[in-house]
């Protein structure tokens, strides 16, 4: 321990001055030069507390069961090739399949069906001379269970990329049938944060129809092909601009098969950030088959039907690495590796509503709240000065430099402050007031043993400071379990226990001792207002 | 040299009361082992943030405060309810755990009630949606995965500061006041909502803090034995020597949430009132159950 009170002095000023710095924000605005060198986050109030945006997301199930019945659509036309079923027509509508066949060829036909697509139901049948034309419906079960699921795979890729975009307490919630509410708090940047949700992610890398593209000037593109916008950023003049781009329409491969993506910076593409992302290892082993098949040709990579770079494959690639760049922004850039690890949504959103609320408490409960616990901490501050004399006072101090380190501690962590984490304050208060208490009745056991008022503060800190040690870092693992496994509102609550646990560690070591032993040195007392 | 004093130096023997403590305990485990099968099977009164329900948006031609409205509508029958207003309009959007019935639309109850108790003022349904549960299947499996670590942890941490025994009995004196006050709120049909779970955590940590600082004095005395069978008087005499410390704290805690229980507004009165019996059972679970635990077990090994 550190005897010098000088030192120990030196440090609780030393984060004093620290803490209030980064308390003052919330109380003053810093203007002028103070700008530069004050950090200027206030606390981040929850949507408890706060408010924050309000959105309402909905999926688009019909572009969802269009591509669905496009799927199904080449799937059987695949399937009746590869087994020999002559077909004379095949159409598609909104939830049905229509096949032209022969009347013999029926029996095979059903056979099919039954077997590789079980989730298809036979509907009218028209007869035209020799020609049946069979509708196969997808049933009803399975249009709800597509949704259903839909629904779920999107609340859970929302809840994925607004965890990792790092706000903290949001709530994810469904409505309705196809509807996703999503409130978050204290946002800065509302327009990125509705970018990165409403994103659908759908990544796809394609082959660029160089040979058809030197004849294609526009309209229609050759059978097979698709013409994508691409963007590219002129890195002197970071213009962007927008050119079309000729690709094949098969999709080499899809982001279903990444297993990570994160951000970097510098490499093969200078000082620009950059995306680089991995395979699993079926990815890996058709990343690797396609870039063999394909060196010296460009395959583009494509994000919600925009290309973001289209390089040429220079040598084939093992091991599932590849990188995605495109002159990004770091945010930009981030947020790409964002939406990339949580995954694509399953069907295009649309932003419904998008307002400001207000807290979930509601402001009467939270104006209540405020004045009901600083009438608790003044009734807890008036008994320790009541109940242990000029000791208490000593406490009370102990007590609001534990307050001032955690507020402190709390925004320069960016914690975000909700009624879970003011609990947690109180808990931690509590714990601040009952280090005091165990340390001042050890110091009273040591008096009435007789002992002078210097051995007596000593023993007393030294035999409490075991008690509290032991129950200190009891709350710590509790806490830090917590925080590794708890969400939203549990998560707040263990950082603020956790930071007030240690804060209150420091306090009870140094806090009121280095008082106690500045007091006991200059004035020698005989006897302890305790 | 004089103090003021809550206790003189007691001499109370709370060995000997550990049979009458143990059928209070038990009963208390018991019931809440019922309130989680109930919650389990989903019998509980659950809030709105674990159930989901109707979500109806409302506007106001005129000014309504906040606290009127929720005050009709809990009133009125329409419990549990979570109100915000969209800044700086008289929209608001409210929250409640009915859903729609076949008899009774939630829609049309609320306009009938909203029409009788703010006559003359004029508003507008504008719409009525389901929404489902905040707190999902995860955040419940997580939560509880992360119960059951850091208890095997605190067990493993307290077995190396003190002994095996002494880990155990104090995981199971917080398992103790965490089934209590979910027993107490089970039978007060209070609900329970992402604060009482909360709260729930909180008194876990009161409560072994208390039960710590029980255990340490025990350790310090346990060298002062003249020989193994006055155990019970050791654990008698640390009990008495830190009740003091036990009851001061718990005053001071009992002051601050106590201010807030009577003065904190209908909404934070449940978690207040949670924190207030939790407070109070920990306390009794540190002086009549934790200590209690290693003095059966001991002399059961001996």
């Amino acid at each position: 321990m550190l005897k010098s009170i000088k030192l120990r002095a030196f440090f609780i000023v030393l984060f004093l001055v620290i803490s209030v710095i980064y308390c003052l924000p919330n109380i003053i605005e810093p203007t002028g030069a103070w700008k530069k060198y004050l950090p200027s986050d206030k606390i981040h109030l929850g949507l408890d507390l706060k408010g924050g945006m309000h959105l309402l997301l909905e999926l688009d199930t019909t572009k969802m069961l269009e591509n669905m019945v496009n799927r199904k659509f080449d799937a059987l036309k695949d399937s009746m090739i590869r087994d020999g079923i002559r077909f004379l027509g095949l159409d598609k509508k909104e939830n049905s399949l229509f096949i032209i066949i022969r009347a013999e060829q029926k029996d095979k036909l059903y056979n099919l069906i039954g077997k590789e697509f079980s989730d298809m139901k036979a509907g009218t049948t028209k007869v035209d001379g020799e020609n049946l034309t069979i509708e196969f419906l997808l049933s009803e079960k399975e249009l709800s269970n597509i949704k259903e699921n839909a629904v779920h795979q999107a609340l859970e890729t929302i809840r994925n990329r607004i965890d990792q975009f790092g706000v903290s307490e949001p709530v994810i919630v469904r409505q309705g049938e196809n509807q996703i509410l999503v409130q978050l708090p204290g946002i800065k940047d509302p327009q990125r944060a509705l970018e990165l949700i409403g994103r659908t992610a759908q990544l796809e890398f394609k082959l660029v129809d160089e040979e058809n593209a030197v004849r294609y000037t526009g309209g229609i593109p050759p059978e097979g092909d698709e013409v994508l916008t691409m963007k590219t950023k002129n890195k002197e003049t970071g213009i962007s601009t927008t050119t079309q781009i000729l690709l094949k329409k098969q999709s080499l491969l899809t982001g279903e098969l990444l297993t990570d993506a994160r951000v970097k910076i510098g490499g093969e593409f200078g000082g620009e950030s950059y995306v680089a992302i991995e395979f699993n290892s079926e990815g890996a082993r058709l990343f690797d088959k396609v870039t063999a098949e394909n060196v010296g040709k460009r395959i583009a990579i494509i994000l919600d039907n925009t290309v973001y770079s289209a390089p040429v494959v220079k040598e084939r690639i093992s091991g599932g690495k590849a990188s995605i760049s495109g002159s990004f922004t770091m945010d930009e850039a981030k947020d790409l590796a964002i939406v990339l690890r949580a995954g694509a949504l399953p069907a295009p959103v649309k932003v419904v509503q998008n307002i400001t609320i207000g807290p979930s408490l509601g402001q009467d409960s939270i104006r209540k709240g405020v004045q009901a616990a600083i009438l608790g901490a003044i009734l807890v501050v008036a008994f320790m000065f009541f109940y242990y004399r000029y000791s208490g006072i000593v406490a009370n101090i102990a007590l609001f430099l534990n307050l001032l380190y955690l507020l402190g501690a709390f925004t320069a962590l960016k914690a975000t402050m909700t009624l879970p984490g003011i609990a947690g304050i109180i808990l931690t208060m509590g714990m601040g007031v009952d280090s005091n208490v165990l340390i001042f009745e050890r110091i009273r056991e040591e008096l009435r043993l007789g002992k002078t008022v210097r051995a007596a503060v000593e023993g007393g800190y030294e035999k409490a400071w075991v008690t509290i040690f032991d129950s200190h870092i009891t709350t710590l693992i509790t806490t830090f379990i917590l925080f590794i496994f708890g969400t939203g509102p549990i998560k707040g609550f263990a950082v603020t226990l956790s930071i007030g646990v240690i804060v209150n560690l420091f306090t009870a070591v140094l806090g009121s001792k280095t008082i106690f032993d500045w007091i006991l040195g200059k004035y020698k007392p005989r006897s302890l207002s305790i | 040299m004089k103090f003021i004093e809550i206790t003189k130096k007691t001499n109370i023997d709370f060995i000997g009361l550990r049979n009458k403590a143990f059928v209070l305990s038990l009963a208390l485990v018991l019931l809440g082992l019922f309130s989680f099968i109930m919650i389990v099977v989903g019998k509980a009164n659950e809030s709105v943030d674990f159930t989901g329900g109707t979500q109806l948006q409302v506007k106001f031609e005129d000014q309504v405060a906040i606290g009127d409205l929720r005050k009709v509508l809990t009133d009125g029958g329409i419990g549990d309810v979570q109100i915000q207003q969209v800044s700086g309009t008289k929209e608001f959007f409210i929250k409640t755990k009915l859903s729609d019935t076949e008899k009774e639309k939630i829609q049309d109850k609320l306009s009938a009630l909203l029409s009788k108790e703010f006559q003359g003022k004029k508003f507008q349904i504008l719409g009525s949606n389901m929404v489902g549960s905040t707190v999902g299947k995860t955040l419940k499996r997580n939560a509880a995965i992360a119960v059951i670590v850091s208890m095997l942890c605190i067990i493993v941490y307290i077995a190396w500061r003190f002994t095996f025994i002494f880990g155990v009995a104090a995981t199971i004196a917080t398992f103790h006041d965490v089934l209590a006050l979910l027993g107490v709120f089970y039978i007060l049909n209070m609900e329970m909502n992402i604060l009482f779970i909360t709260a729930l955590l909180t008194i876990a940590g009161y409560s072994l803090t208390d039960t710590v600082v029980v255990f340490d004095r025990i350790r310090e005395n346990m060298p002062k034995m003249k020989s193994k069978t006055d155990f019970g008087d050791t654990i008698n005499r640390s009990i008495n020597e830190v009740l003091s410390r036990t009851l001061i704290t718990s005053l001071t805690t009992l002051l601050a949430i106590g201010a807030i229980l009577f003065l904190g507004g209908q909404v934070l009165f449940d978690f207040s009132f949670a924190l207030f019996i939790g407070v109070l059972i920990g306390t009794y679970s540190s002086i009549f159950v934790a200590s209690p635990i290693i003095y059966v077990w001991k002399k059961k090994l001996r």
